[in-house]
């Protein structure tokens, strides 16, 4: 009798998740309202929320796994774009999280981002528009291993770099991630001693996680816009190049871009995030992410820095992650939306990928104008 | 119409006049193909309509330090600013008081003799428990040769307001003072959490790190305190409570955390001291010696 009351409500229970979980809730917010984005969420969890994404928002969101760790974990990503009924070809933004592992703000920002944009998509037109015309990559961990690792214990999570074994002479593992992109590769603020913290590695693109994404980015490289990695802390955006002699040809943009988008991040809780390369706002490196982008023709490429200024650093409070992400997330879509409108312009979009030419003082009051552009229609309301 | 205009204006402004925006000579030219330094075009590049030119000033120079008038956002006037942060929280800093580096203002760097190098700064530094800001003016003084020295500071803050912490700094003295058995761990920790009740020896922890963070910063560091890993009551001694703790630094150019245990001692009176301190080892699963950066 006893036996039979537990099967029924063991029947009935899971009668109740199936149905939960198998029925759309009108909008498939379902896979979203359950997973708590103001929590720091370990890596099996994060790779069963990006299933749960998908699958519950399949007009929306495809995955695709790009790589492999040291480890022989994938590397994944999602991917945010919906039917473009002229059949053009899209345009790509690339976000990535999670290259240095302590930093457990960013992955919990791209989860963050990626909800944002379910959540709202269907109620924004500005961001129907833009998704479908903008392919938009998601890598919420690049650096798995690492991650895993700084979960392990209480001695772990200040680990930043991946967990490459030790090369042969030594005992320490791993390879700083963001000193390994094939970028001026070597050349400064890196070390060649496989204990510190910005060991570069052997070679560019020496280490998988690193070269998953050269070879998967490579391929797309003429219809990607903007190239964003994620990273804390410090409260800066950082754009391209580490190396303190060599400027981009568009630095005054990139620039006006970068500050648009701080604008932007301080409004929603009063942030200060400073623009600036690396070398003049926090110190010469080769080898990034954001350099590779730039260098090898991204026209947009920038690394945030999210909070915050050292009183936490890495160990940021789960109290925060709800303000950090809302105002990177302001950021983020300032410089997506810069770059969706630049390329596509009533409805003509160019025929090769974004050159910049030299700037004359024609462009530049070309510029102003879409900058006052963008500002009045944010000022109207009608972006997010 | 008239709106237009005036965002126009106001988007111009903000364009085109930010304090924070550096044109370094060499990428101050809008014409990329008149650039002296552009690399000339090569059969390679035209088969790549994305790639770009990079300019690059074919003697790559020496890091040279800024001197003169310094840009308040860039890396050396925040390096130098920090320092003055750390001396602030040596000399008054508790466990109810503790400063960090709010906003430099404006700063200027000079080289002095002996290879020294010295700073000028004004900059604003934030009381983390009461959230009030203060302005100060300092002196940053980063001693030359050989071995390396530690920094010399002098400031002077409008008005380091006292705030009374002294009734939340007696009753912590009296309640740890005849039952010395604090012990706690990992603040934060991984989460970021720390305890209401352990806020103050953290605080203790973050003052007591300035002593060392003081002592090693050079040019060419930034210091924060990364965590606690671990204190431990003593038992007290001249009236002054006192404590072990085994913290870790982040040091922010070289990315490194490194251990540092270090004996504290505290009292409303007697402020806080570090009676000994002792740099642990770089990593205890290198077999090579402490990386010094």
């Amino acid at each position: 009798m006893k036996m039979t009351l537990e099967c029924w409500m063991l029947g009935l229970f899971l009668l109740i998740n199936s149905g939960l979980t198998s029925h759309s809730l009108g909008e498939g917010l379902q896979s979203t309202w359950r997973y708590d984005y103001t929590k720091y969420h370990p890596m099996d969890e994060i790779y069963g929320w990006m299933e749960d994404v998908e699958r519950g928002n399949p007009e929306l969101v495809s995955s695709a796994v790009y790589g492999h760790t040291y480890e022989g974990r994938n590397i994944t990503l999602l991917k945010l774009g919906l039917e473009n009924s002229e059949g053009r070809e899209k345009k790509v933004i690339w976000v990535d999280c999670g290259i240095h592992a302590r930093e457990w703000i960013a992955p919990a920002f791209c989860q963050w981002f990626v909800k944002q944009i379910v959540d709202t998509y269907k109620s924004n037109k500005k961001l129907e528009q833009m998704l479908q015309n903008l392919d938009i990559y998601v890598t919420p961990v690049i650096n798995v291993d690492g991650y895993i690792f700084t979960w392990a214990n209480d001695s772990t999570r200040l680990w930043r770099k991946s967990r490459s074994a030790p090369p042969p002479e030594s005992s320490c593992y791993g390879v700083d991630l963001n000193r390994n992109f094939n970028a001026n590769w070597g050349m400064v603020g890196v070390s060649f001693d496989s204990c510190a913290n910005t060991y570069c590695g052997t070679s560019p693109g020496s280490e998988p996680e690193a070269k998953a994404v050269m070879d998967f980015v490579a391929r797309m490289v003429k219809q990607t816009l903007c190239f964003l990695t994620i990273h804390s802390a410090g409260q800066l955006i950082l754009l391209p190049y580490g190396h303190p002699e060599i400027s981009a040809p568009n630095y005054n943009e990139l620039v006006s871009v970068g500050q648009a988008a701080a604008e932007e991040m301080k409004k929603v809780h009063g942030m200060n995030y400073t623009v600036g390369t690396s070398p003049q706002i926090l110190y010469p490196n080769s080898g990034s992410s954001r350099d590779w982008a730039r260098l090898i023709g991204i026209p947009f490429s920038y690394t945030f820095e999210l909070r915050d200024k050292g009183e936490f650093s890495h160990l940021l409070p789960e109290e925060q992650i709800q303000p950090a992400c809302e105002e990177a997330y302001a950021g983020a879509l300032s410089i997506i939306t810069y770059v969706h409108d630049k390329a596509f312009n009533n409805g003509t979009p160019p025929n090769t990928a974004v050159t910049v030419m030299g700037f004359t003082s024609l462009f530049r009051v070309a510029m102003t104008i879409w900058s006052t552009f963008m500002a009045v229609c944010l000022t109207a309301g009608v972006l997010v | 119409m008239g709106l237009r205009i005036v965002v126009f204006l106001a988007v111009l402004v903000v364009v085109t006049g930010s304090p924070t925006v550096t044109i370094r000579p060499e990428a101050a030219s809008e014409d990329t193909s008149a650039h002296p330094n552009s690399l000339p075009e090569t059969a390679e590049e035209t088969e790549t309509p994305g790639q770009q030119k990079v300019s690059i000033v074919e003697e790559l120079e020496e890091d040279v330090m800024a001197t003169g008038k310094l840009n308040p956002n860039h890396y050396p006037a925040q390096r130098a600013a920090k320092v003055v942060q750390h001396y602030l929280n040596t000399r008054y800093g508790s466990p109810y008081r503790v400063f960090f580096l709010h906003r430099v203002h404006s700063g200027n760097a000079e080289d002095v003799a002996d290879s020294g190098r010295k700073y000028q700064l004004e900059i604003s530094v934030q009381d983390l428990i009461s959230t009030n800001t203060e302005k100060c003016s300092a002196e940053v003084l980063f001693p030359g040769g050989e071995q390396q020295r530690s920094p010399h500071v002098q400031a002077s803050c409008e008005e380091l307001r006292k705030i009374d912490t002294k009734a939340q700094e007696e009753a912590l003295y009296q309640q740890y003072k005849t039952n010395p058995s604090l012990l706690a761990a990992h603040l934060p920790d991984s989460y970021g959490h720390i305890n209401p009740e352990m806020k103050p020896f953290w605080h203790l922890g973050a003052v007591a790190s300035s002593f060392i963070m003081l002592n090693e910063s050079t040019e060419n560091t930034l210091f924060n305190m990364a965590q606690v890993a671990n204190v431990t009551q003593l038992a007290t001694e001249n009236d002054q409570l006192r404590f072990d703790y085994h913290i870790l630094l982040h040091e922010m150019v070289s990315q490194d955390i490194i251990h540092w245990k270090l004996q504290v001692s505290w009292s409303p009176s007697g402020g806080v001291k570090v009676l000994q301190m002792e740099q642990l080892p770089h990593c205890h699963h290198c077999e090579k010696p402490p990386n010094t950066n």
